[in-house]
């Protein structure tokens, strides 16, 4: 017999308009209430009936959370502001390419002008046995249905995994890692700031959140230090589909050069784990190096070292290495 | 009350055993708190002495050693690292679950395998150099000798108990306990290792290694026989679980024991490997515990033949 999902199950509708507002009833509902960003991960959630929270706090509403600003060092950006707004900024695009790339590699542009760079980078992962509400690891239970020999994991982690193989969707968060942002969460009685690398976790510290982000934690502002604008950026993103796709592996990396010699580097790669990856191997070899074709090819081998891939998922080892290979080439 | 089981629906809305709940975890650590408050104002209420009483000496020291061997170095060396084997293997299993989040998987697996692999040199070490069943079995004579303890305990009217042998009765009813808890944990915890990623095998959410192990491999090089199906999964989280949070409660009261100012003797025992002659003629009967010529001896290569040789064989009725 069909399911018939014609209709998302009731729950209460919160609007605060400010951040203290947002925190109390969060506070209040726990582990029963949910917050929406843009809502485009979240509505899925609900349409499938996996996720039935009984009350929804929407940020929409909260006007501090929007907008990009000059910082002390850097840019301020609240959470709430849309992938739209990142892609466009003048800012942005003239100091922080990489960030801007990789907000305009996320979906579609409708998408863009609803999804936010805080909903992006908390998004739920999509394995479809998770999502698909089976009761995984993931989901509370005590399975990976994805790493089963017969499982479908094609788009599937084939580094960084502890029990869960799921991997990390958002286009934004390599980004972010390889621009050293500083992730602002506010809670009810706290603040604390998290480097976007410790920011997201992996399943072995906890395999049912993919972020630092406990229930009554809200992520308020993004800020990007001053120390990487107007590095050397690349980012590419794999995807089956170019128009509208999560990628299979995508790249991010920043290089502080002198010339060709690579001074510095931060370099991440996504969609290999559950979490985006910084490459500090590679990181070590390419930097006080001048980038040429052989560092390329060494960058991208060590790049995989360590993978372990699924039955469906092997291909991911030489796209990483390729991807690491072209980000290193750039350089030359 | 609680809910000690742990279901999750599956996508039929199935309701699918997952394990034991976190309540149950709870309640261990509730009733571990409540046994140690209970029984230190238990002993104060009934006004035994906090410190350890004077040693009743009575009886020949004649031919008898200052100091009494009473656990070799492999049998501390084991102690202790089970000991530190089991600590962390309760650390990575429910310090995340209060909060304290870390990467502990890989920390919990490495730590059983060590668990059992100082077990395994445990039984051969007891079977091959001590009196294994003089530790392991339990008759009638020595339940009423740990009821006539029990007694006196509860009861200063009741006549003054019989000095045990080498191990007390409530010594061997925790090792019993230490053993069902240990292995039933031992045995789940291999079977759900299977399911994670190590260096020996590749995880798989069902247990082919099981099924080959039992039934061997039909013409397809699958499992002949699915001895063990995935649907056990549940059932071998929840033994696991229980294991779990019985080792906590286990634990709780070794520490608290190890610790008291009047059992610390015991503890010196197993660090320094000795107790004193005082100790021996006060808390345990020579007729049961001989220790021969009295002569401290040194550990043989090996291993721990002293910890037989002054042992008397157990006389059951």
């Amino acid at each position: 017999m069909a399911i018939i999902r014609d209709m998302i199950p009731a729950f209460e509708l919160f609007q605060p308009t400010t951040v203290e507002d947002a925190l109390a009833l969060m506070a209040e509902h726990g582990e029963g209430g949910w917050v929406l960003a843009g809502g485009l991960d979240s509505y899925d959630w609900f349409k499938d009936r996996i996720k039935r929270p009984e009350a929804v706090i929407d940020l929409g509403g909260i006007d501090e959370l929007k907008g990009i600003s000059d910082g002390q060092d850097g840019l301020e950006i609240g959470a709430m502001t849309t992938l739209t707004e990142i892609v466009r900024h003048e800012r942005v695009r003239s100091e922080y390419i990489l960030l801007a790339d990789a907000a305009e590699h996320v979906a579609t542009p409708q998408i863009r002008n609803q999804g936010t760079l805080g909903g992006n980078i908390s998004q739920d992962t999509r394995c479809w046995y998770y999502r698909s509400g089976w009761a995984c690891y993931r989901a509370g239970g005590n399975t990976c249905y994805a790493a089963a020999p017969q499982a479908m994991n094609r788009e599937h982690a084939i580094m960084g995994t502890s029990r869960c193989v799921a991997v990390s969707p958002s286009d934004t968060a390599p980004a972010l890692v390889a621009l050293d942002a500083k992730m602002i969460v506010r809670g009810r009685r706290s603040s604390n700031v998290y480097d976007a690398e410790d920011f997201f976790i992996g399943p072995a510290t906890d395999i049912t959140r993919m972020t630092v982000l406990e229930p009554g934690d809200l992520l308020t502002q993004i800020d990007i230090p001053g120390e990487w604008a107007n590095a050397h950026f690349y980012y590419e993103k794999v995807r089956d589909r170019g128009s509208w796709d999560f990628q299979l592996v995508s790249v991010a990396a920043a290089f502080k050069t002198s010339g060709n010699t690579i001074d510095e580097a931060r370099i991440v790669v996504n969609g290999v784990a559950p979490f985006p990856v910084r490459l500090d191997a590679v990181e070590r070899l390419v930097t006080g190096v001048t980038a040429d074709e052989a560092l390329a090819t060494e960058a991208g081998e060590i790049a995989i070292q360590g993978s372990r891939p699924l039955k469906y998922n092997e291909y991911k080892e030489p796209m990483t290495s390729n991807l690491v290979r072209r980000a290193v080439r750039s350089v030359a | 009350m609680g809910r000690w089981l742990d279901f999750e629906s599956n996508p039929w809305g199935q309701e699918v055993l997952q394990g034991v709940s976190l309540d149950l975890m709870y309640l261990a650590i509730g009733l571990a708190v409540l046994f140690v408050v209970g029984h230190l104002v238990w002993y104060r209420s009934r006004g035994f002495s906090e410190h350890e009483e004077a040693a009743d000496v009575q009886g020949s020291v004649a031919g008898l050693p200052e100091r009494i061997v009473r656990h070799t170095l492999p049998s501390r060396i084991f102690h202790w690292t089970m000991a530190a084997s089991m600590l962390v293997l309760l650390i990575t299993a429910f310090v995340p679950l209060l909060g304290l989040e870390f990467a502990w998987v890989t920390i919990h697996w490495i730590a059983g395998a060590v668990l059992i692999l100082t077990i395994i040199y445990h039984v051969i070490h007891s079977i091959v150099w001590q009196d294994f069943w003089s530790m392991m079995s339990m008759g009638a004579k020595d339940f009423r000798e740990g009821m006539s303890h029990f007694r006196h305990l509860l009861s200063s009217k009741s006549p003054e108990p019989e000095k045990p042998g080498k191990y007390p009765f409530d010594h061997r009813m925790y090792h019993q306990g230490i053993v069902v808890a240990s292995l039933a944990a031992i045995v789940t915890g291999v079977l759900m290792t299977l399911r994670i990623k190590t260096p020996f095998w590749e995880p798989n959410a069902h247990y082919p290694l099981v099924d080959q192990a039992v039934s061997g491999l039909n013409e397809l090089g699958d499992p002949a026989i699915t001895v063990l199906p995935g649907a056990a999964t549940g059932l071998v989280f929840v033994i696991h679980g229980i294991a779990g949070v019985s080792l906590i409660l286990m634990v709780v009261a070794h520490i608290y024991f190890a610790i008291r100012p009047d059992k610390r003797w015991f503890t010196w025992a197993m660090v320094r490997g000795w107790i004193d002659r005082e100790h021996y003629l006060a808390h345990f009967d020579p007729g049961k515990w001989s220790v021969g010529d009295g002569t401290i001896q040194e550990s043989p290569p090996g291993g721990a033949i002293a910890d037989s040789a002054v042992s008397a064989p157990r006389v059951d009725d």
